[in-house]
């Protein structure tokens, strides 16, 4: 959008009517309420977390991540992510190939499924594994018969990422795959190259930058999932607590420099994310 | 006509059928599930849970908070909008990227940030405070989170958007004598109503499953600050599953019916829009 708006912005000077004294207060009044706005609820908010986190020195920051249970929590959300990312950006490659390249019957509905979890609210996203493998759930005595826990385990964490971050790598590379058409694809496979040699030559390399914003997306939001974690976690302590949870838990205990700490590191990823996006879409490709 | 158009590229059968069965496990199933377990219930027990006095207080603040929020970020949502499109001014690149932050930063990061923020202690609170203005523990806190964590999504409905709007016919128009407000009622907000009501509703709709930024927030006192996810939350620790499906499946069906009514409201814009112009 960058370059679109400074072509409006450049054009501004030689606009008649753009200097009388309304424009220049609307102007500066709506600057100066944007700005107000945003460092209210995003700026202070950001600059308390390294503010609490730091509160009591660099040596008690370091100190937090001393904790047994934290580090235990950082490990756990590092497992699951490593397997949630994966798995769901299998399938947004998937499901981008089958609904980008080819047309058939019923496809608009498939694309409104596949976006359904974003319209779900992540305790019912979380509910809906307990509902099928809790205790008192569809599976809960089929389970416990064959020793196998989901629910306040590792398992049930997984689960409840993947379905909240299920749509994020898919919802990039469909429009995406769509708008690049399949000339390419075309033509590769005319000239005798086979369906897997086409897609990691071509079609691959074309997406690329889509694929990882996808990817970098799924990714933040499976770190720093809450709600449907918290549902299917349990809180066992250096056992199912991921980051998220585990600030929850310093942050009831009034341990604020150890919650700030961890937030640090979620702000930072967060952070970082926010710095691959600009730089993706600095490459010419268009995010959403 | 058949199933599918034919075409020289392979793969069909193995991603439509990777993706479909994919979906069908992680998501059409344990939805269904849901649907099972709120409708294996007694008609009287799921009234009884569905309309008690707390469920009813957790609605209204839910929704009520939710349609708050929507609302503050469809007037900011629009100022932040204009002035990243219209203004150059320092720093605007760098606010532009910022506005994605909610979305990147989990939700109990930003639920504890806010808190302290704007507890009696913190660095906005303090100054309210003595205003009389207590936004910590309150419903106020509750919609702050919500306006907070939904408000990419009205910005970025209507950054495009405002990008359209033509501006020769501003030019034309204030050539012509109209005034600023003129111009802004006649030519600004049509073309940019409908990515309003969509920034609304996607606001809305996030904002209503919130869970994460307003549990620190919230106080989550009984019939006063406890939100309906919450409420399931606490049936869920219960071991009432029944109870728990059966008001996620209320929550489901009236978010989706506001959604619905929203889709609505803009197709019946579009056509009167469409109308307006062939008369």
């Amino acid at each position: 959008m960058s370059a679109a708006a400074s072509r409006v912005l450049v054009a501004d000077a030689a606009r008649p009517g753009q200097h009388t004294w309304l424009h220049s207060i609307v102007r500066w009044l709506f600057i100066t309420v944007s700005l107000t706005f945003l460092a209210a609820v995003l700026l202070a908010p950001l600059a308390t977390v390294f503010a609490m986190a730091f509160a009591h020195g660099v040596e008690a920051y370091l100190k937090a991540f001393a904790d047994p249970d934290t580090l235990a929590a950082i490990r756990l959300t590092l497992i699951t992510a490593a397997v949630v990312v994966p798995v769901n950006t299998v399938f947004g490659l998937a499901a981008a190939w089958a609904i980008a390249k080819f047309e058939f019957r019923g496809k608009s509905v498939l694309v409104t499924l596949i976006d359904l979890p974003l319209a779900i609210s992540p305790v019912i996203s979380g509910m809906l594994f307990v509902l099928l493998f809790g205790l008192h759930g569809w599976f809960g005595v089929w389970l416990q018969e064959h020793d196998i826990s989901i629910i306040f385990a590792l398992p049930g964490i997984m689960l409840a990422t993947m379905f909240v971050t299920f749509p994020y790598v898919a919802r990039e590379l469909i429009p995406l795959m769509q708008q690049l058409g399949n000339d390419e694809e075309e033509a590769a496979i005319t000239l005798g190259a086979g369906g897997w040699l086409t897609f990691f030559r071509v079609t691959l390399p074309k997406v690329r930058w889509g694929l990882v914003y996808g990817m970098v997306l799924c990714n933040a939001r499976a770190m720093g999932e809450f709600g449907a974690v918290s549902v299917v976690s349990g809180h066992i302590r250096g056992l199912t607590n991921t980051m998220p949870l585990h600030i929850e838990i310093l942050y009831n205990e009034y341990n604020f420099v150890g919650a700030f700490a961890v937030a640090s590191l979620l702000t930072l990823l967060a952070v970082l994310t926010l710095g691959v996006k600009t730089l993706v879409e600095r490459t010419g490709y268009r995010g959403h | 006509m058949s199933f599918r158009q034919a075409s020289v590229l392979p793969g069909f059968g193995l991603t439509f059928g990777f993706t479909t069965f994919f979906l069908s496990t992680m998501v059409l199933l344990p939805l269904a599930a849901m649907v099972l377990a709120a409708g294996s219930m007694h008609w009287s027990d799921f009234v009884h849970v569905v309309f008690s006095a707390r469920a009813l207080d957790s609605y209204r603040l839910s929704f009520g908070a939710s349609f708050l929020a929507a609302s503050i970020n469809l007037v900011f949502g629009f100022i932040i909008a204009w002035t990243l499109v219209r203004y150059e001014f320092p720093g605007r690149k760098l606010i532009d990227a910022l506005i994605d932050m909610p979305f990147a930063l989990p939700t109990a990061v930003s639920g504890i940030a806010l808190t302290t923020v704007f507890a009696q202690s913190g660095w906005i609170g303090r100054y309210l405070e003595p205003l009389g203005i207590k936004v910590a523990y309150t419903w106020l806190g509750v919609t702050l989170a919500l306006t907070l964590i939904s408000m990419p999504f009205a910005v970025r409905a209507l950054q495009p958007a405002l990008l359209e709007v033509q501006r020769d016919l501003e030019d034309a128009a204030e050539t012509l004598g109209a005034g600023r407000f003129y111009v802004f009622r006649r030519i600004i907000l049509p073309t940019v109503l409908p990515a309003l009501l969509t920034g609304f509703s996607l606001s809305f709709a996030r904002a209503v499953g919130e869970y994460g930024s307003v549990i620190f927030i919230a106080g989550n006192l009984p019939m006063k600050t406890e939100i309906t996810p919450l409420l399931i939350v606490i049936h869920l620790e219960q071991f009432d599953y029944q109870g728990a499906a059966a008001l996620g499946l209320v929550m489901l069906v009236m978010s989706f019916t506001v959604l619905f009514a929203i889709n609505l409201l803009q197709a019946w814009g579009r056509r009167r829009h469409l109308q307006a112009a062939s008369s």
